[in-house]
């Protein structure tokens, strides 16, 4: 059994807008073991980024975390200082953003910024800082860190400056790194770079990360777990194989379907979803894909529980009602539902 | 697309070449040129979709709005329906403005924010003087439910629309003057991957109806062989690859084209997909130009 | 324009409260500068008599030193302030879009023409040209009013100018261009009424400052002649007796700085009640 890393617990953020809250995430629960990868899948509107944020203590007004915590070995965040927040951003949890132009400071060298990190979470020496600087951007696969590191942000292309990020990220040797689609802003072969770098933290049993992303490929090349969210909610949870070739919720079923098979010709009619993610201003009482699912019953007015598919399979759906236990009762026999 | 060899070239582009002027000296005078479009050449027939794929930089919605006449081109011919287009003046271009439409990226920054479906959809009709009168509410409205909307959307502001709604009334704008053929410049990049879908099916369905020809620029491979008949890749403003769809995925020839390929990230855990790593290019590579390989297939490559 | 961007306005307005009172003063300055002819008194009228009073229930604001009524005065004052506020507002601002748009539109030499002639205004020191100008020029309110939107229409030619190229690129006015539409209908459809807002608050800030420019020739003697009054030249006159008639420069002063201000607030506002919101997403 490997070590609990990160627990949320019916998380809920809010967004407060003219036109009355936005209601971003809606009860979500889930947990991170250390040293995995967990991928968060949804489309935009789906509450993944918000999620994430809200980790990390990063909701800004107008948005407001309502409801649920958040542990971290075993200790309740919710409620902390900003200050010790500080302490824990970076240091044991560290966040990669879509865009890296935004988060380097575009009037000092890559070399100060990296060294200003490493030496403030870990209290090194300039040289051997410096030397860290270095070793940490040839890991993320930059050519010549030597130079580089006298270079300014600027200087580097896109996903050389995603890879910066990375590294900047890892310098401080979290236990806990938040991906938010780090690729969607990159050429796709540079994507793949990038990919190859998460795919080896995979292997690192320091350090756990959670990779957040609209992309169905990026989840299945580098994640071990995968988590399926769609209107503010979980939608289905499983390891990554069950995801692909066991899934259970219709809407992550059509999700799979919605994108080219690989090897599928040419003019192969594609099965989209149809209709629009519900409006989260005033989402549907139940099931929130109700409105698009092609099984909707009358009992998807009523917000189905979690149901136990299997080890590690959870499902937020009716039609799963007959064949598997609730979540719940699965906890309540005393055996391990995983959350 | 077997019987496609037959059919007629709608689109003939002809060594095109577009350089924008990277710097200016004092006077005024280009110091330093973006040779953004530099060289490009292929055939767009009746009724097909050609896919034109690159990455950013590559050039590719360059050569689309090149095609629209968005920006004079520095060399090279355009011809359309046999007519070249390349000095041709703007009253001269107008009945042509028509039959080449355009669906673009941004589904917020393409629809006029302060304008509704109606007026909208009814600006190019205005243009070329179709539909007059009582008749355009009528057309506007049968075209709004044809792209899956409804009647009462006529009086709507785009903000009121999701961005694949918004995507719709793109589509059903340009299809509103009854066009030939229609560039669509990205136009699924900014959906989610289920609306992708929808709009890619949609655009599939209106041209076998209409006998539309697309030209599809896009940077998602994956769906660009779903919708193309033929694809070419760009690269740095060239074209170094030109085939069959299926044929282009299953047998790439130019190390490029294999790299982006083996780039896509395969939805499926199983897959084992070897990376093919490409280095720019090599000192000959750039050089060449597109030889006809095998039977319809070219490629930028010594032989 | 559409409705949602002026309900936004609108909520922005009332939820703010210096909006709401910037609002009412000016509503109540413009209406008393309007209807200033119902007071029953004449602004001109001398009585020896009763110079420099103080406040008093008859003389609301005091008297001058030539005993005239100072409310009275004040009202045909703002008269003139605010008519030349507003004209030269509105001249700038025709001035300034049809330079912003065309030279943000069109580009390449015409844009380098019309940006340099921006610049040399620019660099006009404005009050030497409007002392200069004031010698040799009648001062008549319809010359201060044309010579102050000539010395104010740059700014707003220059954010017209920037938002102009940056609504060129839409890709609405790509499609717009690409369907055959003239330049004529892609700046009158997609460009003009896209620009109201970066307008409008433009056009807030230049009354204010035109306001000030009037106040600052008057009261230097150059503007408006007596025995007509404006806020300026009353806070001219008021000078010799700042010691023992301090309600002389009070009142001008006042009305003139909560103008202003007003004018400021409100153009503030109608910059963030224009900037695009958190909505729905």
């Amino acid at each position: 059994m490997t070590e609990r890393l990160l627990t949320a617990r019916d998380l809920r953020v809010s967004f407060h807008t003219r036109d009355g809250d936005n209601q971003a995430v809606r009860g979500v629960s889930f947990h991170i073991d250390a040293g995995e990868t967990v991928g968060i899948v949804g489309e935009s509107g789906s509450g993944k980024s918000v999620t994430a944020k809200a980790i990390m203590s990063l909701i800004q007004p107008p948005g407001e975390v309502i409801g649920g915590e958040i542990e971290f070995r075993g200790e309740n965040l919710t409620g902390l200082s900003e200050r010790k927040w500080r302490k824990i951003r970076g240091n044991q949890i560290a966040m990669v953003f879509q865009d890296p132009m935004t988060s380097l400071n575009p009037v000092k060298k890559i070399g100060e910024q990296m060294t200003e990190v490493i030496r403030r979470h870990r209290g090194l020496s300039r040289d051997a800082a410096t030397e860290e600087a270095i070793r940490l951007l040839r890991e993320v696969g930059i050519p010549e860190p030597e130079r580089r590191i006298r270079q300014y942000p600027h200087e580097f292309s896109g996903g050389m400056r995603q890879r910066v990020m990375i590294a900047m990220a890892l310098s401080c040797q979290p236990e806990l790194l938040i991906a938010d689609e780090p690729t969607t802003a990159l050429d796709v072969t540079i994507q793949a770079q990038i990919l190859e770098l998460f795919k080896r933290l995979k292997d690192n049993p320091d350090t756990a990360v959670i990779l957040i992303t609209h992309d169905l490929g990026v989840v299945a090349q580098v994640c071990t777990r995968v988590i399926v969210m769609y209107g503010g909610m979980i939608m289905e949870e499983a390891p990554v194989e069950d995801i692909f070739y066991r899934p259970q919720h219709p809407y992550t079923i059509g999700l799979l379907r919605s994108v080219p098979k690989r090897g599928g010709g040419t003019r192969e009619r594609l099965v989209p979803i149809e209709g629009t993610p519900p409006d989260l201003l005033d989402p549907p009482p139940g099931c929130p894909f109700i409105t698009r699912c092609p099984h909707a019953m009358d009992k998807c007015k009523e917000l189905p529980p979690m149901f136990h598919i299997g080890p590690g399979h959870r499902s937020l759906c009716w039609l799963a009602e007959k064949d598997h236990p609730t979540v719940a009762d699965v906890k309540a026999e005393g055996e391990d539902a995983d959350v | 697309m077997s019987e496609g060899a037959e059919r007629k070239v709608l689109v003939d582009v002809r060594n095109l070449k577009k350089h924008f002027s990277k710097s200016k000296d004092l006077w005024g005078r280009t110091t330093e040129v973006l040779k953004a479009v530099d060289g490009v050449s292929f055939q767009i027939r009746r009724g097909e979709t050609f896919g034109l794929v690159g990455e950013s930089g590559s050039g590719k919605s360059t050569v689309g709005r090149c095609l629209l006449r968005l920006y004079d081109y520095t060399d090279g011919e355009v011809r359309f329906d046999g007519q070249d287009l390349t000095k041709l003046g703007e009253k001269q271009l107008k009945p042509f403005r028509r039959r080449i439409q355009s669906i673009f990226q941004d589904p917020y920054s393409s629809l006029n924010p302060g304008m509704n479906v109606l007026e909208l959809i009814g600006e190019p009709m205005n243009i070329h003087g179709l539909y007059p009168g009582d008749e355009r509410k009528e057309a506007v409205a049968t075209l709004l439910e044809r792209v899956g909307l409804k009647r009462e959307h006529l009086y709507r502001y785009p903000h009121e629309f999701s961005g694949g709604q918004r995507q719709r009334i793109s589509i059903a704008r340009a299809l509103s003057v009854r066009p030939d053929f229609v560039v669509c410049d990205e136009p699924i990049s900014a959906l989610d991957v289920s609306v992708q879908a929808q709009v890619v099916n949609m655009l599939e369905d209106l041209q076998s109806e209409f006998g539309l020809t697309y030209l599809f620029v896009a940077h998602d491979l994956s769906m660009v062989r779903h919708i193309s008949d033929r694809i070419g890749v760009m690269y740095r403003g060239r074209l170094v690859e030109v085939a069959d769809s299926d044929e282009l995925y299953d047998n790439p020839l130019h190390p490029y084209t294999k790299a982006l390929l083996s780039a896509i990230p395969v939805p499926d855990p199983h897959a084992v997909s070897e990376r093919i790593a490409w280095t720019g290019e090599t000192a000959d590579s750039e050089a060449h130009a597109l030889r006809e390989a095998s039977p319809g297939h070219f490629v930028a490559l010594p032989e | 324009m559409n409705r949602t961007r002026w309900q936004n306005l609108r909520s922005e307005l009332l939820a703010n409260k210096f909006g709401i009172v910037a609002i009412v003063i000016l509503a109540v300055f413009t209406l008393s500068a309007i209807f200033a002819f119902l007071s029953p008194i004449d602004p001109n009228q001398l009585d020896v008599t009763a110079k420099l009073q103080s406040p008093n229930a008859k003389h609301w604001f005091g008297t001058d030193d030539y005993g005239r009524d100072y409310f009275t005065r004040a009202l045909y004052g703002g008269r003139v302030s605010l008519l030349v506020g507003f004209a030269s507002m509105i001249i700038a601002t025709g001035i300034g879009v049809v330079i912003g748009v065309v030279s943000g539109y069109f580009g390449g030499r015409l844009d380098n023409l019309l940006m340099r002639i921006l610049e040399v205004f620019l660099s006009i020191p404005s009050f030497l040209v409007l002392l200069l100008l004031s010698v040799f020029l009648h001062p008549s309110v319809g010359n201060i009013i044309v010579i102050i939107a000539l010395l104010m229409w740059m700014n707003i030619a220059r954010i017209v100018r920037a938002e102009t190229m940056s609504l060129k690129t839409r890709e609405y006015v790509l499609y717009a261009k690409a369907s055959g539409q003239s330049a004529f209908g892609i700046v009158s459809k997609h460009i003009l009424p896209n620009l109201v807002p970066v307008i409008i608050v433009g056009a807030t800030n230049n009354i204010a400052s035109a306001i000030m420019m009037e106040s600052s020739l008057s009261f230097l003697g150059f503007g408006v002649q007596p025995p007509n009054a404006t806020w300026g030249s009353m806070l001219n006159n008021a000078q010799g007796y700042v010691a023992y008639a301090p309600h002389l420069a009070l009142f001008p002063g006042l009305l003139i700085l909560l103008t202003v201000l007003s004018f400021n607030i409100l153009g503030d506002i109608l910059r963030v009640g224009f900037e695009p919101k958190l909505g729905r997403r």
